[in-house]
């Protein structure tokens, strides 16, 4: 590989107390790829979403976004995740601002956009995601569904070179569920660096160029979607993918 | 009651120089205190320290002791304050007070702090926004609402406590307006019933003006 991978972790270990919850990860995730985690829940898949932008502080190992290693807290960590976007499980849109001063928060306050250069850019994502309408409302005025699209454009807002997203769908209501991962396919396509922490198999293998299967703080399989789900290599894989894909 | 109303202006005066007492310290314990907040739950392990410091000695001391340190103790290790109008008590009164009540401010601050979900800083960060920016742009207009009730009784108390200060030598304020009449000959009843009363018509419509500020901030959102 010639240049050097949007997101490299190298042997990195965590743990929450007693609990091993990162074991030896090595990851490579190359510019415009999207990668998948999968696994079972306490396999770890979520802490190593966090790790990327040090959400997560990790006991040893690099971890390395655009060939830069992750810098201790402080300016340099600010100025890094700025060009990392994140997608919560639990939307966190700021609760005391409307749609449209969520998106524009960050780009005026980090990158000094203008204000009204902010606001253009700012609707036109939230036209992209399909809320624009909305962009005068508080978060608690929104369904699910719309607080989560109205979360990835706050974080498209940046300009990310790459995208987190931790099980954003999972706190979802099923009908509610696709709207987003249309956004986050149409994303995809228009070729944006993703790792994507789900349960939702049909996103994997519409969307991704890789399936991860965590199981135990570990990463057990590293593979494309179709091997991964038409043949598991592992057993911890078989029996989780036998779980949820028969019921 | 003839007390207030024979000598109804030393009441006015005493009452206005209380509330100048108290608005200089109200201001000086708001930004010590939410600075002391800030400190104590930066990342910076030194200015945690400050902070868990600050709150320890100062919640922890009798307020007349702290008053004496800081009219009589700091003059003596060459911090000399201005006088106010002649009066040399007026800014160590302000400035004991303010450190006083400033540990009380911070707690209350932090306590609205710890009341947002830990979602709002994480997104916040994540975004690229420093932990001043956080804390400013993000958290603390949000903790504002539940830390309106528990800052109003520190003011209250703090309206109260500015007796004290009256009492060790800001003449002028209103707790010493019982002294003086005292010493012209009106019994400690109707001075200090004057008094009293004076004191309410400071803390009861501050009380007034805190559940209109609560019930505006309520609405926003």
């Amino acid at each position: 590989m010639t240049e050097a991978p949007m997101i490299r972790m190298v042997s990195v270990d965590k743990h929450f107390g007693e609990l091993h919850v990162l074991r030896d990860i090595n990851l490579e995730v190359a510019a415009g790829q999207v990668v998948v985690v999968l696994g079972p829940s306490g396999s770890g898949k979520s802490t190593l979403c966090r790790t990327i932008n040090r959400l997560e502080p990790v006991d040893s190992g690099t971890i390395e976004v655009d060939g830069q290693r992750l810098p201790e807290e402080g300016k340099a960590l600010a100025g890094l995740r700025a060009d990392v976007g994140m997608v919560f499980q639990s939307f966190n849109l700021f609760a005391h601002k409307t749609i449209l001063q969520n998106v524009t928060l960050a780009p005026m306050k980090v990158r000094r956009t203008s204000k009204a250069d902010a606001e253009k850019a700012g609707i036109a994502l939230l036209e992209r995601v399909g809320i624009a309408n909305q962009r005068d409302k508080y978060p608690a005025q929104l369904s699910g569904g719309q607080q989560q699209r109205a979360a990835i454009a706050r974080a498209l807002a940046m300009k990310p070179k790459v995208m987190l997203f931790d099980e954003p769908t999972s706190a979802l209501d099923p009908e509610m569920v696709n709207e987003v991962l249309d956004v986050m396919t149409t994303l995809a396509k228009e070729g944006m660096t993703m790792l994507v922490v789900t349960h939702e198999m049909g996103f994997a293998r519409r969307a991704a160029n890789r399936v991860v299967f965590m199981s135990d703080g570990e990463i057990v399989e590293d593979a494309d979607p179709e091997a991964f789900f038409t043949a598991p290599r592992s057993d911890r894989a078989k029996d989780f993918l036998g779980k949820i894909l028969t019921h | 009651m003839d007390a207030l109303i024979a000598e109804f202006p030393r009441f006015v005066s005493g009452f206005l120089g209380t509330l100048r007492l108290c608005l200089f310290a109200a201001i000086g314990a708001l930004l010590l205190g939410t600075l002391l907040a800030a400190f104590r739950v930066s990342p910076v392990p030194p200015l945690r320290w400050v902070g868990t410091s600050w709150v320890t000695v100062f919640r922890n001391s009798p307020l007349v002791v702290v008053l004496f340190l800081f009219a009589f103790g700091l003059p003596q290790v060459g911090v000399v304050f201005p006088t106010f109008g002649g009066n040399a008590f007026f800014w160590p009164g302000v400035a004991g007070l303010s450190a006083y009540t400033a540990a009380f401010v911070c707690e209350a601050v932090r306590s609205g702090i710890n009341s947002v979900p830990a979602g709002q800083a994480e997104a916040a960060r994540a975004v690229g926004l420093t932990f001043q920016q956080t804390l400013g742009a993000v958290v603390l207009p949000q903790a504002l609402r539940t830390v309106v009730p528990p800052l109003g009784s520190v003011m209250i108390a703090m309206i109260k406590n500015s007796a004290i200060v009256g009492a060790f030598g800001v003449t002028g304020e209103l707790f010493s307006v019982d002294g003086a009449l005292t010493a012209a000959g009106y019994s400690a009843l109707s001075s200090l019933g004057g008094v009293a009363i004076a004191y309410l018509a400071i803390t009861i419509p501050a009380g007034i003006g805190l559940g209109w500020l609560e019930r505006k901030i309520e609405v926003k959102r």
